[in-house]
């Protein structure tokens, strides 16, 4: 299970990286935004992206449309992680195709029912 | 303060031309046109002469602004370049918010990141140690199985007295990475204070123009649909964590909501 993490704060990106370990899944990669982390997910077969929203560059629900519209990542499950908490944003990231919403700050529990939740149905 | 003067002139523009419109309709009715003409263009001249001058406070009044802010810029340049202002320095001072949270959470995930296999293997040790002893007290340990417990048991004890030393360490540098708390503070409050002297003479700006405005006629009506794009746009655009949630509709109050209100959606 390959995944990436997308947040321009590293001390975010060490947090989650640190839960997902602890959860077993231990191949975990990096970016700072969306200008990066899209390059890397079209070319390194990811099968799971962890994205903030708020973030220089290219924002996560630009990053979320990109990879919806993009053929080979469309059905790549995305896991939105982040501080922004209005009720319009949450449901543009549900339209946009968005497979799990959690809200900063959140818990080590909160994190793992969602990643389990999206596995199960996507399979 | 700049708009009571303001404020003040206004009074005087408006008794003034009081007075002219009174003299006017006199002069009027009694087909006096070439002394009405006079009045008339005195008026305008008065009227001039009072955007000018409110022009003026609002001039003198943005200086005094700038000047309260410390901006040292070179206004020949295009865009003019700051080479200083408090605004600058707030800038600064937040960056080194950032940098020092970030080194302080950085430096406390490291000491934990330490501290963890430590307690872990400890741990470990421990568990298995009991076990053994256990089957030394039930008296199911041959001599030889004897002699290599003593000697891990002698090990244990080592590891014992480094690994505690070393959590606890750890655990005295955690505390001390704390005191980003106190600087950041300090420096946060800085910019507030900061922040609420901007607002005063930004409201007073606000002020003087207003009743320029209001008094020489120069007021158009906002542009209402540029206006309804902003207020949509501003609907989904990102904020950063909610410092109140609970005084907003339009904001979840925690994760319990987010999922409620992504189940209403069908997920």
């Amino acid at each position: 299970m390959k995944i990436l993490i997308v947040d321009d704060f590293s001390t975010m990106r060490r947090i989650i990286k640190n839960l997902l370990r602890d959860l077993g899944f231990s191949n975990t990669h990096e970016a700072d935004d969306g200008v990066t982390a899209l390059p890397m997910l079209r070319s390194g077969d990811f099968d799971f992206l962890v994205t903030d929203w708020n973030m220089p560059g290219m924002t996560g629900i630009d990053l979320l449309r990109a990879v919806r519209a993009d053929e080979k990542l469309s059905a790549l499950p995305v896991l939105m992680v982040t501080a922004e908490a209005k009720r319009d944003q949450i449901i543009e990231a549900a339209q946009a195709g968005v497979n799990g919403y959690v809200v900063k700050p959140f818990t080590a529990q909160a994190l793992k029912e969602k990643i389990e939740k999206i596995f199960e149905r996507v399979g | 303060m700049a708009s009571e003067i303001q404020l003040h002139q206004n009074e005087e523009f408006i008794s003034e031309l009081k007075e002219c419109a009174k003299l006017l309709t006199e002069k009027l009715q009694g087909n006096q046109f070439e002394d009405a003409s006079q009045l008339i263009h005195a008026m305008l001249e008065s009227r001039d002469r009072h955007i000018f001058q409110s022009v003026g406070h609002l001039t003198r009044a943005l200086h005094n602004a700038i000047v309260n802010f410390h901006v040292d810029a070179d206004l020949t340049k295009e865009p003019p370049k700051v080479e200083s202002s408090e605004i600058r320095d707030a800038s600064n001072r937040l960056n080194y918010v950032i940098e020092l949270t970030q080194k302080a959470a950085e430096k406390t995930m490291d000491m934990v990141d330490e501290a963890a296999p430590i307690a872990m293997n400890l741990g470990q040790e421990a568990s298995v140690l009991r076990d053994q002893w256990a089957r030394l007290k039930r008296r199911e340990m041959t001599p030889d199985e004897f002699r290599v417990l003593y000697g891990r048991m002698d090990d244990f004890l080592a590891q014992m007295a480094t690994g505690t030393e070393q959590l606890g360490r750890n655990l005295q540098e955690i505390i001390l990475e704390q005191g980003f708390q106190d600087l950041t503070g300090q420096v946060l409050k800085r910019v507030i204070g900061l922040i609420n002297e901007v607002e005063q003479d930004l409201v007073s700006l606000v002020r003087i123009a207003g009743q320029v405005e209001e008094i020489t006629g120069l007021a158009t009506g906002a542009d209402k649909s540029e206006q309804e794009a902003l207020i949509q746009k501003r609907k989904v655009e990102a904020e950063g964590p909610q410092i109140n949630p609970s005084e907003r509709a339009d904001v979840v109050s925690g994760q319990d909501e987010v999922d409620d209100l992504l189940s209403s959606l069908g997920f």
